[in-house]
């Protein structure tokens, strides 16, 4: 699982844009569209390259209830397997 | 025949701008009837159907062909394809890709023939080898993500592993290895391009280790005549994708034209939302109501859609049949005979103008 103190970042050539089609925010990359839900949408947001995934999860508790940082890491580990996200390090 | 199923909004429209190519590869899967540029729709016509495809929900719009640069007004709609926010996806020969053609593109997928200069330009007709490594350079230097792309057949498929290598050396971040589907011109040599049952065992053993250990992302289409199921073509007909050929047709799959009595419609008679809700030919396929047995009970109809409908077209003349790769099909043995013929010389694609 991706280390708590990571700082994942979007790979090269992958864009996020707000579908009016289908109501909901999107991960476009070579190949691939990704249907996001909120929480995984504020993730992909926060996916800067300085942020920690323990930093994500606490700005994330600004918004959400219930927030824990292993499951922003599952989510972020889902994303690398996806190549959308890279973790260096 | 039971209600019509509604279609979700697509997430990709394949455009093909052009037949025009300056390669000549046997295993092109354009149509035996290419068109010309005079059939080609215009500048306003292309700029119509990416408003018309964003509006729909389009997001990955592939810019293909033939060779998408041999439009006079390519940069043009990159242009207008980019300011829409769709994501640009060049399919390219790369011949004729310089850093200014790159403008408003996200992605490029770059085709290979074969791993040495002298194999690669013998199934492109044409010495294009070289001009694709620089090619790869450009896009890199660009910053751009790159997809190598590399049809396999039985002329290259031993030297999978040195493709491989070569792609790592190109600096690419996916590769796409494609065994032959047989359409279009690939039909026509697929004495030529079968390969053998071996061939595709050993390059299979050699994918897999090099997915096993290297950081680039290996695509690996399978043959699927060697296969025991079908491939689940298009993720089902009329579901996710549709292409627009470059005369304006409007196509559940760049190969659906050879299918007789579609009923195949043209961006410049009807909108390309209805053509891709309601037509004929999107319909005809859609969900699971048209199919026959074995798929019609059969488990794996939502794993693979019962395969290929062209392919079950082109080989049964039945284009609702199960598609005959598939071992559960009455007509499996019309593959096995294929299995089982003889090899050709390839012949390469006829130049269009």
């Amino acid at each position: 699982m991706t280390p708590l103190s990571a700082a994942p970042r979007l790979r090269r050539g992958v864009k996020t844009a707000y579908d009016e089609t289908r109501a909901c925010h999107v991960v476009l990359f070579p190949e691939g569209v990704l249907v996001l839900n909120e929480t995984a949408a504020a993730v992909v947001g926060l996916c800067d390259g300085r942020t920690s995934v323990e930093g994500i999860a606490r700005r994330l508790a600004e918004e959400f209830d219930g927030v824990r940082a292993a499951d922003v890491a599952e989510l972020v580990d889902r994303l690398v397997a996806r190549r959308v996200v890279a973790v260096d390090g | 025949m039971g209600e019509v199923p509604g279609a979700d909004a697509p997430f990709g429209l394949l455009a093909e701008l052009t037949h025009r190519c300056p390669l000549r590869c046997g295993y092109c899967s354009n149509p035996v009837e290419l068109a010309g540029r005079a059939d080609e729709l215009d500048t306003a016509g292309w700029r119509s159907v990416f408003d018309q495809a964003r509006a729909m929900g389009v997001w990955q719009l592939h810019l293909s062909g033939g060779e998408p640069l041999a439009r006079r007004d390519f940069a043009e709609l990159v242009g207008h394809a980019a300011g829409l926010g769709c994501y640009v996806n060049l399919v390219t020969s790369g011949l004729g890709l310089t850093a200014d053609r790159l403008a408003g593109v996200d992605h490029v997928q770059l085709s290979v023939q074969d791993a040495e200069a002298a194999g690669a330009d013998l199934i492109a007709g044409v010495r294009a080898h070289g001009h694709k490594l620089k090619a790869a350079e450009v896009v890199r230097d660009a910053g751009l993500p790159l997809t190598v792309n590399v049809v396999l057949h039985r002329l290259n498929l031993d030297n999978v592993g040195a493709i491989i290598a070569l792609a790592e050396r190109m600096g690419a971040d996916r590769l796409e290895l494609a065994n032959t589907q047989y359409y279009g011109w690939a039909l026509r040599n697929r004495a030529a391009l079968l390969p053998t049952r071996e061939q595709v065992a050993r390059a299979g053993e050699v994918v897999a280790a090099a997915r096993a250990r290297s950081a680039m992302e290996i695509v690996y289409v399978v043959a699927d005549y060697h296969e025991a199921h079908p491939k689940p073509c298009m993720h089902g007909w009329g579901a996710r994708q549709l292409t627009v050929a470059p005369n304006g047709d409007v196509l559940p799959c760049p190969a659906a034209g050879v299918i007789e009595g579609l009923g195949v419609e043209n961006v410049k008679d009807r909108a390309l939302s209805d053509i891709w809700h309601s037509s004929a030919a999107f319909t005809a396929f859609r969900g699971f109501d048209w199919m026959q047995e074995p798929c019609r009970s059969c488990v794996r109809r939502e794993v693979d859609f019962g395969g290929c409908r062209c392919q079950a077209f082109q080989l049964t003349g039945d284009a609702s049949a199960t598609d005959p790769v598939c071992s559960l099909s009455p007509h499996r043995g019309l593959v096995d005979l294929v299995l089982a013929g003889g090899t050709a010389p390839v012949e390469h694609r006829a130049v269009v103008r």
